[in-house]
């Protein structure tokens, strides 16, 4: 073994890294995303996706979901150092896998070309709740809903066929049948 | 119609309410108009630093020392990030601070103005929560909001930032509620089954060891009673981290010394060898755990911690008990206690065999040095230090380096805030400012920083704040010319590449002492040693001692670089009967 030159002991084992997603609800204040997304910067967390807004204007309440990779050990750590942030009001976390669990994000993207290519660009869309925004003679904006994956796949396919801008946001989460997160 | 007050008068009305007594502060203009205010109340007392770091450092010695949260008063711009250190310190020590900060007028933020920057986004990963007050109406609520985190839970520091014309703007002033609504965040409550867990534990350990940590300070004077017998009920051996000193008597016979890098031998095996840990009020840092991997692989692990989040973040626990130390163990004595009148069987006889492995390891002596007649040796100019003050009631605070470990190693402390150091975040500089805090906490007590010269002239300006106030702290300087434990570490591991860590052109710290208008004493050889500590201690006012100290010592045991606790480097003693037998344990 080399010697090691550090006060700090090397890292050893590797567990494996899975993916879940956060949901977190926090007081709208001023700071408070820079609060929850410094704590993963600042503790070497990652971020995937990420999505933000008000869900309670009375209450003044947002909703943030994150997804993101870690070991089961880094998953527990950003669950309850989420909780300790004193805008935090609850925090959930689950499996990427999680079946009981629907996750979507949405995609818009903007076509170019030829009507040939844009027919080939719709059917392509068309499982994912495609909805036309926009038209002219050459030119189409579409959104869609989907697993990001999915997303990912969609968009290479349809770049030769004409797509020049793609927006997306970050994945929302909710849970199905009557259950809410706790 | 009710009374319209200040900014400035909210202020100081919510310190008052929240029983402050003192401030460590420095003026500037975006805070003028509370120091304006400071002379209609006259039961706050400020104590005038000479840097910020010092403030925060400062308030940081009085809280430690007293339990109290401390209380910083600075500028906006450089005033705010000159406490940044101490706020990281007090973080990641976990002490309770509220620093109020002055802000550039509210319409100016975010144009650059004269002394502006963006503190509450500097401060926010180095304090538990910060505010930056844009509203007049919410400033009472936010002060008072603020001592709550800061002093509730695992303490730490807060920060609150207040513009200049909030200061000036008036409103009502609101009270503290007297029951907040509790939020998940101030209850943890452990159940009596973890408790019962915890037992049976206990009662089937053969090689069990307790490992209490700064939680047991910071939970207040009855955790270190609740500790005391909890140890006394067990029979139980106990280490303790840098931060724990103090909470269980150093020189009793059930208490194994520090653990960690520069723990002691028995300590170090104890935590490796053993079947049962538990741990209290600690958080498994890494200079507690050296490898990771092999941290004491046979043991059951139980994890007592008010902070969720410390629970199975570096090392997984077998009994994860959430909740303040002071409640927990109680409520473990008390179960002890009730199921010890139903038969009276202790387990004290099972572990008789483990007592005796931990006995061949203190004979070892792994505090030892070889001593000399011509120079003075750190540890020793430490013993004696401890054997000329021991019956004071003494409050020891220390820099960051090779003197803090000595101090540590061999300073018994027997009462809990009795000892002040920067352990997580290590800052050079901490001691003098944090004596200056504890001295202003405890007036009639003898508060000693044991210095490294290096570290001590990162924050020497604060012995002007000490003579302004006739503050009698003395500043004992183990001066080897060397940044030490850097100098160590080269040694053992740069092959002994001297990079930068050799001080020149040092100051005289007489004649520092002189320039300052306070005491300098010096002492350069072993036989004048005691007269002249005895001289420092009698001495009514502050003190800087320069005790010149052999250069080349290292301080060990030591475990090395990544590897686990029964791997120690021993001192000189024992290195050479190593070579001889050639167990391998040569410098890493």
């Amino acid at each position: 073994m080399p010697k090691s030159k550090s006060a700090y002991s090397v890292p050893t084992k590797k567990e494996k890294s899975d993916t879940y997603i956060f949901v977190v609800w926090v007081d709208n204040e001023a700071g408070v995303l820079a609060r929850v997304v410094g704590l993963f910067s600042g503790r070497g967390y990652n971020i995937e996706s990420l999505a933000v807004a008000e869900v309670d204007a009375v209450k003044n309440i947002s909703r943030i979901t994150i997804v993101t990779t870690g070991t089961l050990q880094v998953i527990d750590q950003i669950k309850l150092q989420l909780a300790k942030l004193v805008p935090v009001h609850k925090v959930a976390e689950f499996k990427r896998e999680d079946k009981n669990v629907i996750f979507k994000e949405m995609a818009l993207f903007k076509i170019v070309g030829k009507k040939k290519k844009m027919e080939k660009c719709l059917n392509a869309c068309k499982k994912f709740d495609l909805v036309i925004l926009d038209e002219t003679t050459t030119s189409k904006v579409l959104q869609i809903t989907a697993l990001r994956r999915q997303i990912d796949k969609l968009s290479k396919k349809l770049k030769p066929w004409g797509l020049i801008s793609a927006s997306r946001t970050g994945a929302v989460a909710m849970t199905r049948g009557a259950k809410i997160f706790n | 119609m009710p009374k319209l007050y200040t900014g400035a008068e909210i202020v100081f009305k919510c310190l008052e309410d929240q029983k402050v007594e003192h401030i460590f502060g420095y003026p500037g203009g975006a805070v003028l108009p509370i120091y304006d205010e400071l002379k209609n109340h006259t039961s706050i007392k400020h104590i005038l630093v000479r840097h910020e770091q010092g403030a925060g450092h400062a308030a940081e010695g009085y809280a430690r020392s007293s339990g109290k949260p401390g209380v910083v008063l600075v500028t906006s711009g450089p005033g705010a990030t000159n406490v940044v250190t101490a706020l990281t310190d007090a973080y990641m020590d976990s002490v309770p601070l509220v620093c109020i900060s002055g802000q550039v007028p509210t319409h100016l933020i975010g144009t650059d103005a004269f002394q502006e920057c963006d503190t509450t986004g500097i401060t926010r990963p180095c304090t538990k929560h910060n505010w930056l007050v844009k509203d007049i109406n919410d400033l009472s609520e936010i002060m008072h909001e603020a001592f709550k985190v800061a002093t509730t839970g695992r303490p730490g520091p807060v920060l609150v930032d207040i513009p200049k014309d909030i200061q000036f703007a008036k409103t009502k002033y609101k009270k503290p509620k007297k029951e907040k609504k509790l939020n998940r965040k101030s209850k943890n409550e452990f159940s009596q089954k973890q408790i019962d867990q915890l037992i049976d534990l206990l009662k089937n350990a053969k090689k069990p060891v307790i490992y209490s940590g700064g939680g047991v300070i910071n939970s207040g004077p009855k955790a270190s009673d609740a500790l005391r017998e909890f140890v006394e009920l067990t029979g139980f051996p106990i280490t303790s981290t840098l931060q724990g000193l103090g909470a269980y008597p150093g020189d009793d016979n059930q208490f194994l010394g520090m653990l960690g890098m520069h723990g002691t031998y028995e300590a170090n095996n104890a935590m490796h060898d053993c079947d049962l840990l538990i741990n209290i009020g600690a958080r498994f840092d890494d200079r507690i755990t050296g490898k990771i991997d092999e941290f004491s692989p046979n043991s059951k692990k139980v994890h007592i911690d008010i902070d969720p989040s410390s629970i199975n973040k570096i090392i997984k626990v077998d009994l994860a008990i959430v909740g303040d130390v002071t409640k927990v163990i109680g409520k473990v004595n008390k179960t002890i206690l009730k199921k010890k009148n139903g038969h009276s069987k202790s387990n004290k006889s099972n572990i008789a065999k483990w007592w005796e492995q931990i006995q061949k390891w203190r004979g070892k002596d792994s505090l030892n040095f070889v001593n000399s007649n011509d120079s003075i040796k750190p540890q020793h100019a430490v013993r004696r230090l401890y054997e000329l003050t021991k019956d004071k009631d003494t409050y020891v605070t220390t820099e960051v380096g090779q003197h803090q470990m000595w101090a540590a190693q061999h300073y018994k402390f027997n009462k809990p805030n009795r000892w002040m150091t920067s352990g997580g975040l290590g800052t050079m500089g901490y001691g003098l400012p944090a004596a200056v805090g504890v001295q202003i906490a405890h007036p009639e007590k003898l508060v000693v920083d044991i210095a490294g010269e290096a570290s001590v002239l990162m924050t020497m300006q604060e012995m002007s704040t000490a003579v302004q106030y006739n503050l009698p702290i003395k500043i004992f300087i183990l001066n080897n010319q060397y940044m030490g434990m850097v100098r160590q570490w080269q040694e053992l591991l740069h092959e002994k590449n001297y990079s930068e860590s050799y001080s020149e052109a040092l100051p005289d710290f007489l004649k520092m002492a002189e320039a300052y208008g306070c005491k300098g004493i010096k002492a350069e050889n072993p036989s004048e040693l005691d007269e002249k500590i005895q001289e420092m201690i009698d001495y009514k006012g502050p003190v800087i001692f320069d005790c010149h100290v052999d250069p080349n010592e290292n301080c060990f045991p030591m475990i090395p670089s990544g590897k686990p606790h029964n791997q120690m480097i021993l001192g000189p003693n024992d290195q050479e009967e190593n070579k001889i037998k050639g167990k391998g344990k040569a410098l890493v």
